[in-house]
């Protein structure tokens, strides 16, 4: 356990946990802080979800409030849209993202559009935690990167930490919200350990990225596991390449002015993210730089991510078409 | 206030109002569609009046509902006032959604009424979800789905009803058979002879009711809810009806005739309802008369109201899409404006 400092607030205690921990943490702290908080997902239960994020919390809070669903995502989205409406705040667990398109009614004609269709008359405060992301042979139902889905459709918020701090930040605005946010979890870096903050009351406003690392040269913004391979990236680059590292954290809302801020610094733009490359969130980052800092570009900005294809099984292909650090650097490389 | 007493001679006179003001709000929305007043387009209630009346009347006030894409009927029998309702068929600012919303999402979530919903199928789960949240909280209210023959069609609706079953939640699935979904007739979409029979799937009673009998229909919803507050789960009720009017308005039906419409017209609800009150001396002919005299003038001040009220300012169109602003929406409308200025 260590100290640190936070501006404004004094010292604050954080604990090293993996993001795994942090989630379990956020969700534990909300479950206590408020009762009309409940999760509800396949095995979020006993089983404790198949990757052990709500592993204990039965025990803590019953099965009342942790709720283990029929294999019924169209069903059990609804019944959280319904839930919401009406009062409560459902955090909803899908398993895979890839699983999104079985409940996508719920999600992109209630869920998303009751608010503005009821004039504003209606509360939505839905979480929908989900796991994205390959490299553990899950093939190709198991592994894709769906966020720009849900960052492109208007109505709903998306974030994707790429920390346990921000697992934990995050996870708790998004709760607390009264709007449908998405917590897009990668799942290949649940054990990624970091420090984070053990106030209660530790929040990260949706909608805002963060400097991770400063540098000079060039701006890297990565997401969900791509954070921390571009961390590991700079610093072995350190000398020879000043690497500024941003966790863009939110994907909407997006932090346009974080993002300028450092490409007016650096001159050159990254994009580092797990999403099919067309039409992707590279793509909006991109976009939004250059509509606002096209002018302190130096070079062309340079997009990672995966070529258009699905997450195949055999380890020699996923690992031909997953993002890692040597591809970031590579495209540092090319505009250096 | 929703909830009546059917056995009275108030509660029977109520439920005939109510009756009567959904079919004089629908076939003034009809004749204004026509008449091109109205922009989108109206699915009209007129011949299933007495399957909302009947439902919502045994509903109390804090009882939930969820819609359809024809829901005026709907709104009306929740409580919803046809002036607001009729603001919103013209997309003026003081309808229900101030606008946005329209003929197929009025919605009054203070009131119950979570929605009347574009999408065949949807709403069931949500009432699941509505009835979840009175079991968390310890609550005494129920959440009745409205839906059609065609939605029981739909993968959603076996879900939510699966979900709902399972866990014992205060819930009660309607079924308006109204015979057709959209223009395909009831029996080229199931297998089942009367919808009510895939309640034994799930292990719930289900019932066909009589939808042109509002007293039938009010008992079963009444039994349902009961049952739905004794902690005993879900009820699976269809009421056997007929939309009088096509699908929508337009729809040029070719797939039935007049005489097919006139057998249901024949064992018309509200006619049926009228004379049963008479002939009991619960009301004079005259007295109806008053009173559907009374509905259609209040009808058509509330059209006549919602003609001369004001649109939404154009700027209110980025509004309510969050519960505070995102920057995104106001840096987008703001390059969006052709004059490139700010809007107020």
């Amino acid at each position: 356990m260590s100290t640190e400092s936070r501006s404004g607030s004094g010292p604050a205690q954080t604990e090293e946990m993996t993001v795994r921990e942090a989630i379990r943490l956020a969700l534990r702290e909300e479950l206590e802080r408020d009762e009309d908080v409940f999760l509800i997902g396949e095995d979020v239960g006993a089983f404790g979800g198949v990757f052990e994020v709500t592993g204990g919390l039965v025990e803590d809070f019953g099965e009342k409030r942790v709720r283990d669903t029929p294999i019924s995502e169209a069903g059990f989205m609804g019944a959280a849209v319904g839930a919401a409406a009406t009062g409560t705040r459902p955090v909803v667990e899908i398993m895979f993202a890839d699983f999104m398109g079985v409940c996508s009614e719920q999600i992109i004609n209630q869920m998303a559009k009751n608010r503005y269709m009821f004039g504003g008359k209606t509360e939505m405060p839905v979480t929908v935690r989900t796991t994205e992301g390959g490299g553990m042979g899950a093939a190709s139902q198991h592994s894709g990167t769906l966020h720009t889905w849900f960052a492109h459709f208007p109505g709903v918020m998306a974030v994707a930490p790429g920390t346990p701090r921000a697992a934990k930040g995050l996870l708790k605005s998004a709760i607390r919200s009264n709007d449908p946010v998405f917590v897009f979890e990668n799942k290949m870096i649940y054990e990624q350990k970091g420090e984070v903050p053990l106030d209660e009351d530790y929040t990260i406003p949706l909608g805002q990225a963060k400097v991770e690392r400063e540098g000079e040269d060039v701006t890297v913004v990565a997401t969900q596991r791509m954070v921390g391979e571009s961390l590991d990236l700079a610093e072995e680059l350190d000398g020879d390449i000043s690497a500024e590292v941003i966790d863009l954290r939110s994907l909407y809302p997006l932090d346009t002015d974080t993002l300028v801020e450092s490409v007016k610094k650096t001159g050159r733009l990254v994009i580092a993210d797990e999403s099919p490359l067309s039409y992707g969130t590279h793509a909006e980052v991109a976009t939004r730089v250059m509509e606002n800092a096209f002018y302190s570009l130096d070079a062309p900005v340079q997009r990672v991510g995966v070529a258009d294809v699905h997450i195949p099984f055999s380890p020699e292909l996923e690992n031909e078409v997953l993002p890692h650090g040597d591809d970031v650097e590579a495209a540092i490389r090319r505009i250096m | 206030m929703v909830a009546i007493d059917i056995e009275s001679e108030e509660g029977q006179r109520e439920a005939l109002r109510r009756m009567l003001t959904i079919r004089a709000f629908d076939t003034k929305a009809g004749d204004l569609f026509g008449d091109g007043e109205l922009p989108g387009f109206v699915h009209l209630y007129i011949g299933e009046e007495a399957v909302a009346v009947g439902a919502c009347s045994a509903l109390e006030e804090e009882d939930y509902i969820t819609s359809t894409h024809r829901g005026h009927g709907h709104c009306i029998a929740k409580g919803l006032e046809p002036e607001q309702m009729m603001s919103e068929l013209y997309g003026k600012r003081d309808g229900y959604c101030n606008g946005k919303g329209g003929s197929m999402h009025i919605a009054d979530v203070d009131a119950g009424m979570l929605g009347a919903n574009g999408i065949v199928g949807a709403g069931p789960p949500l009432a699941t979800g509505a009835a979840l949240t009175s079991h968390l909280r310890g609550e005494d209210t129920v959440a009745l789905a409205f839906f059609g023959d065609g939605a029981v069609a739909q993968g959603q609706i076996h879900e939510a009803i699966n979900i709902a079953a399972t866990w014992k939640l205060p819930a009660i699935f309607l079924v308006e058979n109204n015979q057709f979904g959209e223009g395909t007739p009831v029996e080229k979409q199931h297998n089942v002879q009367h919808l009510s029979e895939t309640a034994e799937a799930y292990n719930i009673p289900g019932f066909t009711v009589d939808g042109m009998d509002v007293t039938a229909v009010f008992e079963a919803v009444r039994e349902a809810r009961k049952r739905a507050l004794n902690g005993e789960g879900p009820t699976f009720i269809e009421a056997d009806t007929y939309r009088y009017r096509g699908h929508f308005e337009g729809d040029q039906q070719p797939y039935r005739t007049k005489e097919d419409v006139a057998i249901w017209q024949d064992r018309d609800a509200i006619e049926s309802f009228k004379q049963k009150l008479i002939d009991a001396g619960t009301i004079t002919e005259a007295e109806f008369d008053e009173m559907e005299s009374e509905i259609h003038d209040r009808i058509e001040q509330a059209a006549a109201d919602a003609k001369e009220a004001p649109y939404p300012d154009p700027s209110e169109a980025y509004e309510d899409m969050f519960s505070a602003t995102v920057p995104e929406i106001n840096e987008f409308a703001r390059q969006m404006r052709a004059d490139g200025g700010e809007r107020q």
